[in-house]
């Protein structure tokens, strides 16, 4: 049975596609068969933030519009090989996107896999609640940080309201992914904790994703941080918040670097 | 001085204040909302009430509230409706 995730988080830039390919990349090298698909219209970065900008030819609006087929637009990683990617158009707007052709893609895509990650547009506009609509399940990425949590709890009501599960009756599973969390700053009370965070937005906790290097790192050359640095501590948050996806039981916490002494010594590392 | 008045003046530290602000002002959205989300609902939900009751008894607007509380549990529907005195003591068959 696939299942549909929506990664999102109304605010822009907290790491929501980075999320996508990082918990996708994650998924797939569990053996799942996974796609994750790009939702931003007009601003893609999903093909870009993986790696594979240069063999985008049709993309998800051609598909929508029956202008190509599903199996033309799909991009399988060169790394990964149950790992596929969905990319938006880029001189299209998100107008283009009817909710019908949405609908049908999604079906499509349901039967062809395991997982279907959506990576939502910001804001909380048409393109986001497309992105969610068809959602089983979704992930909330939160910065601890005052404006981000303030557009998690926004998106958490539309999750409540405006996706097909809501107008069933049903309820869309919202999982808490805390990125950029910096441990040290939280100690010293100059941070939103988790527990913090966690009591405003009262939803379960998927996983902690500290601040690091290794993201922007990854992203540089192309490729999932669970894929290029899969030992980084931020690629552990992601294949354990992978795992509890798929549904493991495992305790989350507060992800810290155990170095050694010539560690900490030569701190830099590649 | 500063570095006394750093020992001696225990600040409040910035994380508490913003979680202090932040549920200030989501309780505050949660209820009255925006145009989106729950809101929505409630004004729906606001504007049916309305009709079922208006089918029997004149109630004002402002008579009829509607909240929504999301708890870590479950939500919780408050619908709270001041129906006019001379009412009150009468069944509504």
């Amino acid at each position: 049975m696939a299942k549909v995730l929506v990664v999102t988080s109304g605010k822009g830039g907290v790491g929501k596609t980075t999320s996508t390919a990082a918990l996708g990349a994650a998924l797939a090298q569990s053996g799942q068969n996974v796609v994750v698909v790009d939702f931003d219209v007009g601003l893609r970065n999903l093909d870009l933030v993986m790696g594979a900008e240069r063999r985008v030819v049709f993309d998800l609006i051609n598909v929508v519009q029956g202008d190509a087929r599903l199996s033309q637009a799909l991009i399988r990683d060169k790394r990964c090989e149950t790992l596929s990617i969905l990319p938006a158009s880029q001189t299209r707007d998100k107008d283009a996107l009817t909710s019908e052709g949405v609908a049908r893609v999604m079906d499509e895509l349901r039967e062809k896999f395991d997982w279907v990650i959506c990576d939502s547009p910001a804001g909380i506009e048409r393109g986001a609640q497309l992105a969610m609509y068809h959602a089983d399940t979704a992930v909330i990425v939160t910065n601890p940080e005052v404006s981000s949590v303030r557009d998690s709890d926004r998106i958490i009501g539309l999750l409540d309201s405006k996706t097909k599960k809501a107008e069933q009756g049903e309820k869309v599973d919202k999982h808490l992914l805390l990125t950029r969390y910096d441990p040290a700053r939280a100690a010293r009370k100059e941070m939103l904790s988790v527990e913090d965070v966690l009591e405003i937005l009262s939803i379960p906790l998927l996983g902690i994703v500290p601040e690091s290097e290794d993201v922007l790192k990854s992203s540089n050359v192309g490729a999932p941080v669970t894929l290029a640095a899969p030992t980084s501590l931020p690629a552990r948050a992601y294949f354990e918040a992978a795992r509890r996806l798929s549904g493991e039981k495992l305790e989350v916490s507060v992800p810290v670097e155990k170095r050694g002494f010539f560690d900490w010594l030569f701190k830099r590392d590649a | 001085m500063s570095f006394l008045s750093n020992i001696f003046a225990r600040r409040q530290q910035s994380s508490s204040v913003a979680k202090d602000r932040l549920q200030i002002l989501l309780a505050h959205e949660r209820s009255a909302g925006g145009e989106a989300g729950e809101s929505d609902l409630i004004r729906q939900l606001h504007k049916e009430i309305m009709e079922v009751i208006a089918r029997h008894v004149a109630v004002d607007q402002d008579k009829v509230q509607i909240k929504v509380d999301r708890g870590s549990g479950c939500s919780m529907l408050e619908i709270d409706v001041e129906v006019p005195q001379e009412l009150s003591g009468k069944r509504v068959s």
